[in-house]
Order: C-alpha cells, then sequence, then structure tokens
C-alpha cells in the first residue's frame, strides 16, 4: 500500500479528488505515523483524531456524491499550540496557560485551511510563549530533528518543523515574530513562508510581540505553501493588523519561472557571523538564480538590536502578572529574559520603535532596484539539543538568542520571505532567505518553485 | 549610563526588581543580570543612531480604528 505520508500536500489533494485514494486512508495513516514517532520528536503535544476521521469521512462523502472538491481536500496538517483549536486549551507551549478553558472555537486559519478541504491533525510543540529559537520545551519535553534526533528542530515552531520533516503532517503552521518558522524551516530542511507583516490573520493565536507577530505555513513542497497561503490570506475583522484585503493569489503564477526578476544578495551584515555552510548555501542559490550583485540593508544591526529590545520589552509587558505571580511554573530559558525585559526603560522601546520606521524607509528603496534579495536563513545547520553556544567569526555566542541573527532585521519590518533548502553534500540543511517586497510574496515563490524544479534546493522527509 | 561596560547590573536589577516587585531570587539573578547586559549592550546601537525629533515610532494610531 503507498505509504501517503512521504507525498506533498498537493499531491494528496489531487488523488483525493480524483479518487485514487480516501481522506480517511491518508488521515489514518498519518495518525499512525504520529503513533510510531511522536513519543521520540514530541512534535505534537495534542492529536485531534476523532476530529480528523470525521473530517476526512465528510470528504469522501462529498466526493461519493460527485461533488467538486477544494484545493487541499483531505490534506493533513497540524497547527503550532499557540492557535485556537475548538475544544482543546491553547497552552502556547506553557504550563500556566494550561489553566486556560478550552477554546471555544478554531483560530480563523484553521477554520479556513478546513474551508479548503484540509484535515487537522492536532496541534504542535513550541517553545515556551514562542520566546525561543530552539524548539526547546521544559513542559512539553524538547522537539527533536527528524533528520538527526541528537539534534534540535529549531524554533520556537518547533514542532511545526518536526511534523512537517517527519511526515506527520502535509503542512504545519508556525508563527514568526523575529524568525520562528524560517530557523526551523532551515534546521529541519523544509520550505516555509513568512508573510509580510498583517499578510495572514492572526486571530485565535496567543500573542507574543504583537507588533512583530506573524504567523504562516511549513512544507516539504513550495506548491504546499502556496495552496495553503491562498487558502489562507485575506483580511480578518478580528485581527487589526489584518487589513490589506485579498491580494492576488500565489498559485497561478507559480510556474511563471524566473525571467525578468531582479535579485541580488544581501551585502554587509548578511556575510558575517555565520559558519561557511551558511554562505555557501546562499551562494549556491545565488549562482542558480544569476543573481550577481548585492545590495545593503543600511544598520542591519541595529534593526536587529531594535528588534531584540521591542521583543524583551512587549513581551515583558504580556506577561507582567504571570511573571510575578508564577515565576515558578515558566521555562527557565524564558523566565530570566522576561524579568531583564520588565526593567528595561520605555524610552528604549520609543526608540527602538522609531529606528523601525526608519529602517523601513531605507530598506524599500532597495526594491527600486531589486525584486528579491537573498541572505542566509540561519548562521548554521541545527546544533545538538543541548548544545548552549557556537562560535560565529570566532567569537563565543550563546545559540537561543543567536540563531535568528539574520531573521530577526527582516521580521523587524515585515517584508514577506520564503525560506528555501539546502542540502550539503553531506551533513544536515540549511536554509536561504528569499525576500520580496511587501505584499509580494508570489515573487519570492516563483523563485523558490523554480529553485525547487531544478533541485536547487529541495525537501528530503527523514525516515 | 547606557554603556554596559559601566553598568553595574546587578545594583540595577536589585533596585528595578524592589521597585517594580519582580521575583528576583537568586536562582535567577545570574541569568536575569545576564540577559541586562546582552540588552544594555545592543540598545546602545538603537541610542546611537540620531534621529530628528520629528521621527515618528512605527506603530501608528488610526482614529477610525482599523477596518478589515
Amino acid at each position: 500500500m503507498k505509504d501517503w505520508t512521504q507525498e506533498p500536500a498537493h499531491s494528496i489533494a489531487d488523488a483525493v479528488r480524483s479518487g485514487q485514494v480516501t481522506a480517511r486512508l491518508v488521515a489514518e495513516q498519518h495518525l499512525a505515523a504520529i503513533a510510531r514517532r511522536n513519543d521520540l520528536l514530541k512534535a505534537y503535544t495534542d492529536i485531534t483524531a476523532s476530529r480528523a476521521l470525521a473530517r476526512a469521512d465528510a470528504i469522501d462523502a462529498v466526493r461519493a456524491q460527485g461533488q467538486p472538491l477544494p484545493p487541499l481536500a483531505g490534506v493533513p496538517f497540524a497547527v503550532k499550540n499557540l492557535f485556537d483549536v475548538d475544544g482543546l486549551v491553547t497552552r502556547a507551549g506553557s504550563k500556566i496557560n494550561r489553566d486556560h478553558a478550552p477554546s471555544q472555537q478554531d483560530a480563523t486559519l484553521v477554520t479556513r485551511l478546513e474551508a479548503a478541504g484540509a484535515v487537522l491533525l492536532g496541534a504542535l510543540n513550541m517553545g515556551e510563549y514562542a520566546y525561543d529559537f530552539t524548539g526547546r520545551n521544559a513542559h512539553d519535553g524538547n522537539s527533536l530533528n527528524p533528520h538527526d534526533t541528537a539534534r534540535m528542530t529549531g524554533g520556537s515552531s518547533g514542532g511545526s518543523g518536526g511534523a512537517a520533516a517527519a511526515g506527520l503532517a502535509a503542512i504545519t503552521l508556525g508563527s514568526d515574530t523575529n524568525g520562528s518558522i524560517r530557523v526551523p524551516a532551515s534546521l529541519c530542511g523544509l520550505f516555509g513562508l513568512k508573510p509580510s507583516y498583517g499578510g495572514l490573520s492572526r486571530a485565535g493565536t496567543f500573542p507574543f510581540i504583537a507588533s512583530l507577530d506573524h504567523v504562516g505555513p511549513l512544507a516539504r513542497s513550495v506548491k504546499d505553501l502556496a495552496l495553503a497561503y491562498d487558502a489562507m490570506r485575506g483580511a480578518d475583522p478580528l485581527d487589526p493588523v489584518c487589513t490589506a484585503g485579498t491580494a492576488a493569489p500565489v498559485t497561478p503564477p507559480l510556474d511563471a519561472g524566473i525571467k525578468g526578476l531582479r535579485i541580488a544578495r544581501a551585502g554587509g551584515y548578511f556575510t558575517r557571523m555565520g559558519e561557511p555552510k551558511a554562505f555557501a548555501a546562499v551562494d549556491l542559490v545565488a549562482r542558480a538564480l544569476g543573481a550577481e550583485g548585492s545590495v545593503e540593508f543600511p544598520e542591519a544591526h541595529r534593526a536587529r538590536a531594535a528588534a531584540f529590545i521591542i521583543t524583551m520589552i512587549e513581551g515583558s509587558a504580556l506577561h507582567h502578572d504571570r511573571i510575578r505571580a508564577r515565576p515558578a511554573d515558566f521555562d527557565p530559558e524564558v523566565r530570566d529574559r522576561l524579568i531583564a525585559g520588565a526593567m528595561l526603560p520605555g524610552d528604549w522601546y520609543v526608540k527602538a520603535q522609531k529606528f523601525r520606521r526608519w529602517f523601513q524607509a531605507e530598506a524599500l528603496k532597495l526594491f527600486a532596484e531589486t525584486d528579491l534579495i537573498l541572505a542566509p536563513a540561519t548562521p548554521t545547520s541545527a546544533p545538538l539539543v543541548d548544545q548552549q553556544t557556537f562560535v560565529l567569526d570566532g567569537q563565543t555566542l550563546p545559540v537561543r538568542p543567536n540563531l535568528g541573527i539574520f531573521t530577526q532585521p527582516i521580521s523587524f519590518i515585515g517584508l514577506p520571505v520564503v525560506t528555501v533548502p539546502v542540502w550539503p553534500e553531506q551533513g544536515m540543511p540549511i536554509g536561504v532567505q528569499i525576500i520580496a517586497a511587501p505584499g509580494q510574496e508570489a515573487l519570492a515563490l516563483r523563485a523558490a518553485h523554480w529553485l525547487e524544479n531544478q533541485r536547487i534546493v529541495h525537501a528530503k522527509q527523514a525516515s | 549610563m547606557n554603556d554596559a561596560t559601566e553598568v553595574d547590573v546587578k545594583t540595577y536589577a536589585d533596585t528595578m526588581a524592589k521597585a517594580l516587585g519582580l521575583p528576583l531570587t537568586a536562582e535567577y539573578a545570574p541569568q536575569v543580570e545576564a540577559n541586562l547586559a546582552v540588552a544594555f549592550r545592543l540598545v546602545q546601537l538603537v541610542l546611537d543612531f540620531p534621529l530628528p525629533d520629528e521621527a515618528e515610532p512605527a506603530p501608528v494610531f488610526a482614529a477610525q480604528g482599523n477596518q478589515a
């Protein structure tokens, strides 16, 4: 019998629509794979098996009636456990939020994916309250990298990376405040889409840093990212930053190729503080895309610093009461950052937000002369699970805050990014960011799809 | 004051924790202080950058609300 956990979402949907396989069989195979592997990988924290099977049966019933099926019919998906799922407690990676009542309804994006025919399998492990780049979690266990279980998934959407890479879901949703989709996509060898700020609704998700929070998909193919994005896009009155209206769909132009696209590498800041393999991956992608020149995000090091400060202060404000009342119930790695953040002066925050507007204006000028900008996604491939430090440009630095040095300046100004996975001849994968102007997700996806078709980049499913 | 090399983060942390009612135990203090030191170092990059008084912060309030 064919193993549908090995297939990308678009192949599963085609097969379900054509009657080659039932949605129920696809769901059952994925649930069986989760049962076999989740104790080790710790990708899922909640499994919604009966909901999944009921949903799959409903899709099969529609087909049996001869009615057309939607684009993601029967596609198994799962969501980072900061997304509300009807009947589940939204734990957001924490112990404390488990005292909350179960959600009464689904997050907007869960509703939209199900409306497109996708089948929810459950909720996924994450770094506590999303303040994390490692995928470690003191309460639920560390999510492990399916390509080498001695290594971390990256975070904070760690379970989203682990589940998609292991074939425990075809599409997963994560959140990305400073890099939390792009880091696990890089470390787990996946494609990831962090859309423009405000591009996808965050309604029904537990927040982290309201002024920086994004949500988006991870998958093993670019077409799956595009199909998922098209199923989820559109303004939402329940999210005050998701007001841009409906941009054009990104799936139809996916095969348009790279002709006419002006592509450059990010220079300066993005050429330092990484291991050689991070820059070799950018070299490979740049050569394939014919990106000969480079552009520089001015003062990118200050952008990273400003994002860091905004994150400390907004994060501490969000957890003001919890950090005072229940400090022992936090993951220690998160707690100590939040306590420090609560001590920082307010003028730092305002200055950082003023710098953000300056940096945005300067960065947007780059897109007058280029359509896409390439940069490393992470300074290294997946570190060991408990690794505390690494050496970048001769400096020994803590892993946890520094895995995001290349992602943080980009999300700081809300630019859309597709992360594409490069596989060195030996060893673990590492990602490259394809960065576009706001609202130009389609261009980044086009280039990523072309690279995938040329086999320059690809996702590999862990066995 | 904002130069990490000049700031005594231990004194700063102790004072702020008392003033703000923050739970700074002996167990938490070393990592809280380490995080403060990083913040003081990084913020210098923001505070050093000259911007005019008229510079607008990135988030902009809309009196009519944000209409989806």
